[in-house]
């Protein structure tokens, strides 16, 4: 299943296609010199073409339609501590309002030279109190149920990796657990603005999570190498994944639809491009989905048993570099120095298979190289490392088969 | 508080012979020249990690990449924060302190003179490790002001240099700490009781003894991943039996008490400045003092609402939140006393009371966004987000900086001898808050609708919002060129300030020269006994 485009509802703030910026060239001619009125006139041009994307905008200015119970509270229990504050702020601010204005010197206002009042003063120590006491009488209720993760209907195991996540839906037996990994699915041309941007951007991943409306779906999180936190803000749900340590948390959607989120907890230099997509869906059409899904895990398992041409792995590696490889040791192959190491004539990727497999399959701890092996399948791995060897400046002319990677299985 | 009536003048001889040119500020022990170093060294860090800033906000001028790769990005807004917070703001209230106590106490200089050099000195080594970690392979380090593990410990050399460059500057600000508490509690002049000593003097006393509580556990969990990263221990590490969460209390146990640490001299500043230019006293002076303590006391047990989102059981979050709601007490008994010294004074509008004024409003709109915060329920919700970005610079924008501002305008005669440019420094104030409110404001928007902090780029209904935040953050950052330009004018010449240019001020130091002689209260001032 692909991430659809959000129902109507949720797309209320995006922006219409007219004022999508259009794609910026990468590189610019150089023109001559301005002079000063030119460049004036070109700073004002571009004032004056920003004021209409300023002016006609629809703003988000409050939390997300909830889309959860939990969500609903978190939404009024906002909405009445604003109403709160807003007292507080004419109590205040009122008073000193009239002071600015009438105590004034320029007024011939004496000073007077009073400087306590113990009544006054237990006053406005005591009544806080009572209002803060208000406040977090419907905070602690809210709490106590955010915290109940008792009784779920189904358990979905997920797993924060440098910049994906991985989803694991828990069955009876473990050999029934479907498994995948959604990564970003917008093209990088957008985010380098040679392609206009469309209305997911940044927020649409590969494989989205799907779930059954109506159901209590407890999620346990964790984390292959670094904090993560997995956050849909339209089901009040915002869950650190630790590595090393198991956190659970649940939400129960009611409405069918698309759900957008991202991760909160930075994580590197993916950390802007991690969403989190959820696809709700009726429990009936959640079951049909899980009946695909456990067809195409046999499908794929029957692949990996294949042999594959050089072309073919190497067609299907690109696509697995862009979106495994890429953020780090970057599109063309050269990393960034210092940070990331460069493939592109490394002699560890140009070297013998079996280092460069073992590296990838892995990892290289105390790094930001994760252990593929763990996260992408057999042929995957073959097609990625078929395509680093032959890519750039490396030309081994060899091809990894899946079986290869699966002997490091056993 | 009376003031004294005795009068240094400055006389002529041994007492004012000091080295000239630049020994004179390596090898200076005047708490007066380093109190001038440290102003000095913040303003400048004011404006490198405010250009940090500009870079962040002109990458986040409309989505897409455009200015800085991500991985530069991350060192831009770590950076930024760490320069921030250790180079600027601490710093800056040093620099207070060090000009201010002694003055107000009517102190000869601070306890431990040659401390108080070596205090100053070893921050400019620290200024250069940080800012030279940029020129490290792989940049600097990128991890967020935070340094949350296991994050951290992927990092590079210039990791390394920044925990090095924090453990200079906890060395640095233990020190000036010690050095403040001495001379506050022994070096005050005879009469001066603590409960006489001015609301300023008293907050940095409380907030010294915050500094020595926690700069060492901050240097404790540094080192800690320090070992982590090189010498093989695993005390954040899962796979090694260690906990990264465990970093995260040890490093909040630290991180709450510093944000008073950088808010406390705020209320000292503005309390000095409201009663002078209301020509009233400042209203409830004990239970500001009572209230300054009680903040101090709780901040030491709110430090894992910070950590909400990791997951601790419910008895913990209960216990967080309501620990944390209640500094909604003794800080609204500050804004109340506050307000009540305004009413029925004689007001002006002096550049110092406007910024004044504008930390009441503007620091109180970051009080009521921290106690939304404070709701588990809520700030699950906004953790890691943009409102959280708008939250803490409300309070150390337009809370530290502009209480900072004000309180430069206000001494400024008194350390210079002449008067600032009223026109400009009127012009940096309106200009600094209506720009400041464009950068932030929209930022609780953003947040509140989803858009998580630390990201490069961002979805496209953040995009107008993002885009006024960045011409504001423009104006704001070019606004502050004016605040330079207004101090550079005011050392250089003006019209002379007079002992006591404000006719509301009554502490010890205006009944000294402007500017004060070198050594100034050789002879303690007398005081008066406190009226009732």
């Amino acid at each position: 299943m692909s991430a659809h485009l959000p129902p109507a509802r949720l797309l209320r703030h995006r922006l219409s296609p007219a004022r999508v910026r259009p794609a910026v060239p990468p590189v610019t001619p150089r023109t001559p010199p301005a002079t000063r009125a030119e460049s004036l006139r070109a700073a004002l041009g571009a004032l004056y073409a920003l004021l209409p994307a300023l002016a006609d905008a629809d703003y988000a200015i409050n939390l997300q339609t909830p889309a959860t119970g939990i969500a609903h509270d978190i939404y009024d229990l906002h909405t009445t501590i604003l109403w709160i504050c807003a007292g507080i702020v004419v109590v205040v601010f009122v008073p000193m309002l009239i002071a600015l204005v009438r105590h004034r010197k320029s007024l011939g206002h004496a000073p007077q030279q009073f400087h306590e009042h113990p009544g006054l003063e237990i006053a406005w120590t005591i009544v806080p109190v009572f209002i803060l006491i208000a406040m977090a009488w419907p905070a602690t209720q809210t709490v106590l149920a955010m915290k109940d993760t008792s009784g779920p209907d189904l358990t979905i195991k997920v797993t924060g990796h440098q910049w994906k996540w991985e989803y694991e839906y828990l069955g009876e037996r473990t050999d029934e657990n479907i498994r995948f990994i959604s990564t970003l699915a917008t093209p990088r041309a957008q985010i380098d603005n040679q392609a206009p941007k469309d209305d997911s951007y940044l927020l649409a991943v590969d494989r989205p999570l799907v779930v059954p409306t109506g159901r209590k779906i407890r999620l346990v999180l964790t984390s292959s190498d670094v904090i993560h936190a997995w956050w849909i803000p339209a089901f009040g749900v915002k869950q650190d994944a630790i590595p090393g340590f198991i956190r659970d948390t649940w939400f129960r959607v009611d409405a069918p639809g698309t759900y957008r989120g991202q991760c909160a907890e930075l994580c590197g230099v993916g950390h802007g491009f991690m969403p989190i997509v959820v696809e709700a869906v009726p429990p009936e059409r959640f079951d049909a989905w899980r009946g695909e899904q456990k067809t195409l895990l046999a499908a794929s398992a029957a692949a990996a048993g294949k042999t594959y041409a050089l072309a073919e792995l190497q067609t299907l590696g690109e696509k697995v570099y862009a979106a495994n490889c890429a953020s780090c040791h970057q599109a063309n192959g050269a990393g960034i120095p210092g940070a990331f190491p460069a493939l592109s004539g490394s002699a560890l990727v140009a070297g013998p298979k079996a280092g460069h497999l073992d590296r990838v399959f892995n990892g290289k701890p105390g790094t930001a190289m994760a252990a593929f092996g763990k996260q992408l399948s057999d042929l995957d791995l073959a097609a990625v490392l078929t395509y680093e060897r032959n890519s750039w400046n490396n030309k081994t002319g060899d091809a990894v088969q899946p079986a290869e990677v699966a002997a490091l299985r056993h | 508080m009376e003031a004294a009536t005795t009068h240094d003048a400055p006389h002529a001889g041994t007492h004012e012979a000091h080295p000239r040119g630049l020994l004179r500020w390596l090898s200076s022990t005047n708490h007066k020249d380093i109190g001038t170093l440290y102003l000095w060294f913040s303003l400048l860090m004011f404006f490198f990690a405010g250009s940090l800033a500009m870079l962040v906000r002109a990458e986040l001028f409309q989505p897409g990449l455009q200015i800085v790769q991500p991985e530069v990005f991350n060192q831009l807004t770590t950076m930024h924060g760490l320069i921030m917070i250790f180079g600027a703001i601490m710093p800056a209230f040093v620099g207070f302190a060090n000009w201010q106590v002694p003055l107000m106490i009517g102190a000869p200089d601070m306890a431990f003179p040659r401390l108080n050099n070596w205090s100053f000195w070893l921050l400019p080594a620290a200024a250069t490790l940080l800012v030279g970690s940029f020129f490290a392979p792989g940049g600097a380090a990128a991890g967020g002001w935070t340094m949350y593990p296991p994050l951290y410990i992927q990092g590079g050399i210039a990791y390394d240099m920044t925990i090095l460059a924090i453990h200079i500057l906890g060395i640095s600000s233990v020190m000036g700490a010690i050095n403040i508490i001495v001379t506050i509690l022994n070096l005050r002049a005879p009469g001066m009781t603590l409960m006489q000593m001015p609301l300023f003097v008293w907050t940095w006393l409380i907030t010294a003894y915050l500094l020595v509580a926690v700069m060492p556990v901050l240097a404790c969990v540094i080192t800690m991943l320090l070992t982590d990263r090189h010498f093989g221990t695993h005390f954040f590490n899962a796979a090694g039996g260690g906990d990264p969460v465990m970093f995260q209390h040890i490093f909040w146990f630290f991180g709450h008490p510093e944000v008073y640490i950088m808010i406390l001299p705020a209320f000292g500043i503005v309390s000095t400045i409201l009663p002078t230019f209301a020509r009233k006293p400042l209203f409830g002076y004990t239970s500001m003092v009572w209230a300054v303590a009680s903040i101090a006391f709780l901040s030491f047990i709110v430090w894992a609402h910070h950590m909400f989102t990791t997951g601790m059981p419910a008895g913990g979050q209960l216990f967080f939140m309501y620990t944390t709601m209640l500094i909604a007490v003794p800080t609204g008994v500050k804004v109340f006393n506050w307000v009540a010294t305004l009413w029925r004074g004689a007001l002006t509008f002096e550049t110092p009371m406007l910024f004044a004024l504008a930390f009441i409003c503007l620091f109180t709109i970051g009080g009521f966004s921290g106690l939304v915060l404070a709701l588990v329920p809520v700030d699950i919700q906004l953790q890691d987000t943009y409102y959280v970005v708008a939250h803490f610079h409300y309070v150390l924008f337009s809370g530290a900086a502009m209480s900072i501002m004000g309180g430069v305008y206000y001494w400024l005669p008194k350390w210079t001898g002449h008067m600032y440019d009223e026109r400009l420094g009127k012009l940096h104030f309106w200009l600094t808050t209506i720009a400041f409110n464009l950068t932030f404001f929209p930022m609780h928007f953003l947040g509140l609708a989803g858009m998580p902090r630390r990201i490069p780029d961002y979805a496209l209904q953040f995009a107008q919002f993002n885009m006024i935040s960045s011409l504001g953050a423009f104006l704001l950052g070019a606004s502050q060129l004016i605040f330079l330009l207004a101090v550079v004018k005011c050392i250089r010449g003006g019209r002379a300030a007079g002992d006591r240019p404000w006719d509301g001020a009554d502490t010890l130091e205006w009944t000294l020269s402007s500017p004060p002689p070198y050594h100034s209260f050789a002879t303690p001032p007398a005081i008066a006994p406190l009226h009732k």
